[in-house]
């Protein structure tokens, strides 16, 4: 055993909490940035930090290069972690990740097991592609390169091929023709449904939240499935339908009626998305503060008569807002104590992401 | 001299003229070729593989191989202040890029050497390290793993409160107290003055004063210790009931962190010099026709920077490559200096070529702080495009603040200050005649992360062996964090220094 496994196999057993136990509250699900396209985005990575009387991190301000006028966003910024000067002339690179190697980072730190598609919603698509060849057809579809081959071919056996002099004419029934071939791919379709709570309630950092997890929702239930299609629902005390932009950048207030949403998700799911073809996925986040009891209980009244049955799993995720959280998980967890198609739980800040996703999607339905 | 192929022993050796031909003085250089999995390990024991074993190195090691196989970053190349200098190369790198590492060594080496700031570190520290894991090796074998690391882990939560300009300054010098023990503490001093004169020249008030004044003398030198001190764990070394081998491994640690202080010291200057031999070197000499994109790219990804993040290789090799301009123009001195036209001191040339002899200056003398402070002006600050940022309450996003280049500098100077770390003092060890520690920090805008400072305070009071207290402040108002050995505690304090201006990073457009 190399010496730095056995410095490495003391770390995890620390991050698993088999020994040292006072170390365990140091944990961070640190992340590494990775890029996508021009979008940084995080891979979990536990760290231990330890404590050491050192600088808060928000108040920190500092000093940047680049464009822009005084008031503009800075993006991007470090916390300024590591030691410095240790290291020294350690010199690194960022490289772009594509988001099949995404999923599979994703995949593999968070343990998530591979999806199994419902079975009789396994659809076919149909492809046609000129990939087959044939004696006959249009000149329009001839296949040079074969009619050519065919009449080498011809002319060679015959002997009345010149290398000399080599001209090679196709006669009729050299001619090779591209042909029509119609394949049928077996395809998982899914559906993810997105419901979030825009209600005056949920702040920014409460959106970005939902806004991470819901990337790497997204980026995990699409290393799943070819055929993914996505659809974002906001409420308030009513719901709508709307683009992804808008989904993350809308901004209202007023009251939370979360049976509005769940109404339009059940609509949208009996018109676009039959559940005997489709792998159905809803997520919801809240802070969970619904309006009223009343209200609860027809959220109830839907998922458990129609959404729950139709969907591979129901997720909820309630986010901590700067009013606390709601009710509404602990409802739905007394009412679904059980259902194992119901999944439900708390982001209390970014740290809590993680664990999250893990619990969305470890169950690998 | 390490295991190159054939033809990267070539390159070392044409690397290795050339740099010594533009006037570069180095030790000796040993490469070694080694494999990514290897590098990685190196690295996660910053450079030392014999070092003593501890978790920490494990984690580093994982987000390094980590990042590695997935293809996020890898280490180009790796350099210990040494002699010989080692160095570290990655065998898949390709031929242009160990061109370029080998050439950046060269910059790293020099500038170890002859940098005065690296001047007390030890060039045996390979050999020291390795003793140092022996010797940790042997507690553990004697004391049991888990009693060692988890000294380790307290010390290492205190390893930044050392004195970084110690090794230069001998702050206690003359400064012991005076113990003449002569008798005249505590008694007043009277004037000299006929007995009809007497309480006109010493009246009542004097007399209260000077009483007072006594008073205060004797407490100072009751006080220990009798000046504040910044090297916590030189302090808690000589001072804290430790047994032996706890003093052993806190004083080999201590010995570390002051290794590598000047490199965090001068990680702009020495990055900058670097990268200003390696593109010297690589441009002028050592690539070909065929190599110059890869070059370019592997350069550019060195440089660049992204919004909200200064990038230490970039503004090093901006400022070293301004100063070298500069002084090859004659853009210094009182006629420059009290020139008010911009537009005249822009197209200022007046050939001194002082330039390359001046950035040679520069690399011995400065560290990041005199760096940064004597070189960065207005035109440097508006071409590199500075400004700063900070938070806006309103919204609690991070936005540009200012570019004022006053403004930058502060900003920079203050978090290079105690490599931005919080400047903490040991000000007195018997604190309310109880044996107990206080510890001062010294305010200056930016407030402690309270939770980790708390947890720290239960660290340290697990060496002291008595309650533990520091003097912070909170959003400016004086706060006395203390832990007593069940639970720590924060109150409001009478502030035992005044007020301090606050600079730039924290103000917002309200």
């Amino acid at each position: 055993m190399r010496k730095i496994d056995q410095d490495h196999t003391r770390f995890r057993d620390i991050v698993r909490g088999r020994i040292k136990g006072d170390l365990k509250k140091y944990v961070t699900s640190g992340e590494m940035l990775g890029k996508q396209g021009d979008k940084y985005v995080s891979i979990p990575l536990p760290q231990i930090q330890l404590p050491k009387f050192r600088y808060g991190k928000n108040q920190k301000g500092g000093v940047g290069q680049g464009e822009g006028d005084e008031g503009d966003p800075v993006q991007g910024q470090g916390e300024g972690e590591g030691q410095a000067g240790e290291n020294e002339g350690q010199h690194t690179l960022e490289v772009d990740v594509s988001i099949d190697d995404l999923a599979k980072i994703l995949g593999e730190e968070l343990e998530l097991p591979n999806i199994e598609a419902r079975g009789k919603q396994v659809i076919k698509s149909s492809a046609t592609r000129f990939t087959g060849i044939s004696k006959v057809g249009p000149q329009s579809l001839r296949h040079f390169k074969r009619t050519f081959r065919q009449a080498l071919k011809r002319q060679i056996a015959t002997g009345s091929y010149d290398p000399e002099n080599p001209v090679v004419v196709p006669i009729k029934e050299d001619h090779r023709y591209r042909y029509m071939k119609t394949r049928e791919e077996p395809q998982a379709a899914a559906a993810v449904i997105y419901m979030m709570d825009v209600s005056g309630s949920m702040g920014r950092e409460q959106k970005e939240i939902v806004r991470i997890e819901a990337f790497w929702i997204d980026t995990w239930l699409r290393s799943q499935y070819k055929n993914l299609e996505v659809a974002y629902i906001v409420h308030d005390a009513a719901a709508h339908i709307v683009d992804q932009h808008t989904f993350f950048h809308l901004r209202e207030s007023g009251g939370t009626k979360i049976s509005s949403a769940y109404e339009l998700c059940l609509q949208l799911i009996e018109d676009k998305y039959p559940a005997d073809e489709w792998n159905i996925y809803p997520f919801h986040f809240s802070d969970g503060d619904n309006w009223s009891s009343r209200d609860t209980e027809r959220c109830v009244e839907l998922l458990k008569g129609s959404i729950i049955p139709m969907s591979n799993q129901f997720a909820y995720g309630q986010v901590k807002s700067a009013y606390g959280s709601g009710q509404f998980k602990k409802d739905l967890d007394r009412f679904f104590s059980g259902e194992e198609k119901l999944v439900t739980t708390d982001i209390l800040d970014r740290d809590g992401i993680l664990p999250s996703i893990k619990a969305f999607l470890g169950k690998g339905r | 001299m390490g295991n190159l192929t054939p033809e990267l022993a070539k390159i070392r050796d044409e690397t290795r003229e050339l740099a010594a031909n533009y006037g570069l003085d180095f030790y000796e250089v040993i490469f070694e070729l080694v494999d990514a999995d290897e590098l990685n390990m190196i690295a996660a024991y910053g450079g030392f593989p014999t070092r003593y074993p501890h978790w920490r190195f494990g984690m580093e090691y994982e987000q390094l191989a980590k990042s590695y196989a997935y293809g996020l970053s890898k280490i180009y190349e790796l350099v210990i202040n040494n002699d010989p200098c080692y160095a570290y190369l990655m065998r898949s790198n390709s031929l242009t890029d160990q061109k370029l590492v080998m050439a950046h060594v060269y910059g790293h080496c020099d500038f170890f050497k002859n940098n005065a700031w690296f001047s007390k570190t030890s060039r045996k520290m390979m050999d020291i390290m390795a003793n140092h894991g022996a010797r940790i090796r042997r507690y553990m074998d004697k004391y049991g793993v888990g009693v060692v690391e988890d000294f380790i882990d307290r010390v290492q939560s205190l390893d930044n409160l050392i004195d970084i300009y110690s090794p230069f300054i001998k702050r206690d010098e003359g400064d012991a107290p005076a113990q003449s023990g002569g008798g005249d503490e505590g008694k007043v001093h009277k004037l000299q003055a006929k007995d009809y004169m007497d309480r006109y020249i010493n009246p009542p008030e004097f007399l209260e004063q000077q009483r007072e004044d006594a008073e205060k003398a004797r407490e100072q030198n009751m006080r220990y210790p009798a000046r504040p001190q910044r090297d916590v764990l030189k302090f808690l070394l000589e001072n804290a009931p430790l047994q032996s081998w706890q003093q052993d491994v806190l004083a080999l640690l201590r010995e570390e962190a002051y290794y590598f202080a000047p490199q965090g010291m001068t990680k702009i200057m020495n990055e900058g010099w670097a990268v200003f031999w390696h593109s010297t070197m690589m441009c002028r000499h050592l690539v070909d026709a065929s190599e110059i994109i890869s070059y370019c790219d592997a350069h550019s990804g060195t440089l660049s920077t992204q919004p909200g993040q200064v990038n230490p290789y970039k503004l090093g090799v901006e400022l070293f490559r301004d100063i070298e301009d500069r002084w090859n123009k004659g853009k210094f001195g009182i006629d420059y200096f009290s020139c008010e036209d911009a537009e005249e001191r822009r197209n200022w040339n007046r050939p001194t070529n002082q330039g390359r002899e001046k950035v040679f200056q520069v690399r011995k003398i400065y560290n990041d702080i005199s760096f940064i402070d004597e070189f960065v002006n207005e035109e440097f600050a508006e071409q590199q495009k500075m400004f700063v940022y900070g938070v806006n309450q309103a919204t609690g996003q991070m936005e540009i603040v200012d570019r004022d280049y006053t403004k930058v500098k502060k900003s920079l100077l203050n978090a290079l200050t105690n490599f931005g770390n919080p400047i903490i003092e040991v000000v007195d060890a018997n604190y309310q005649n109880r044996g107990e520690l206080y510890l001062f920090h010294d305010w200056a805008g930016v407030d402690l992360q309270f939770d980790y400072a708390s947890q720290t305070l239960k660290y340290l009071h697990e060496l002291w062996g008595r309650p533990v207290h520091i003097e912070t402040r909170d959003e400016g108002k004086p706060q006395l964090l203390s832990f007593d050995g069940k639970e720590a505690q924060m109150r409001e304090v009478a502030a035992s220094k005044p007020d301090v201006e606050v600079i730039g990073t924290q103000e917002t457009d309200d």
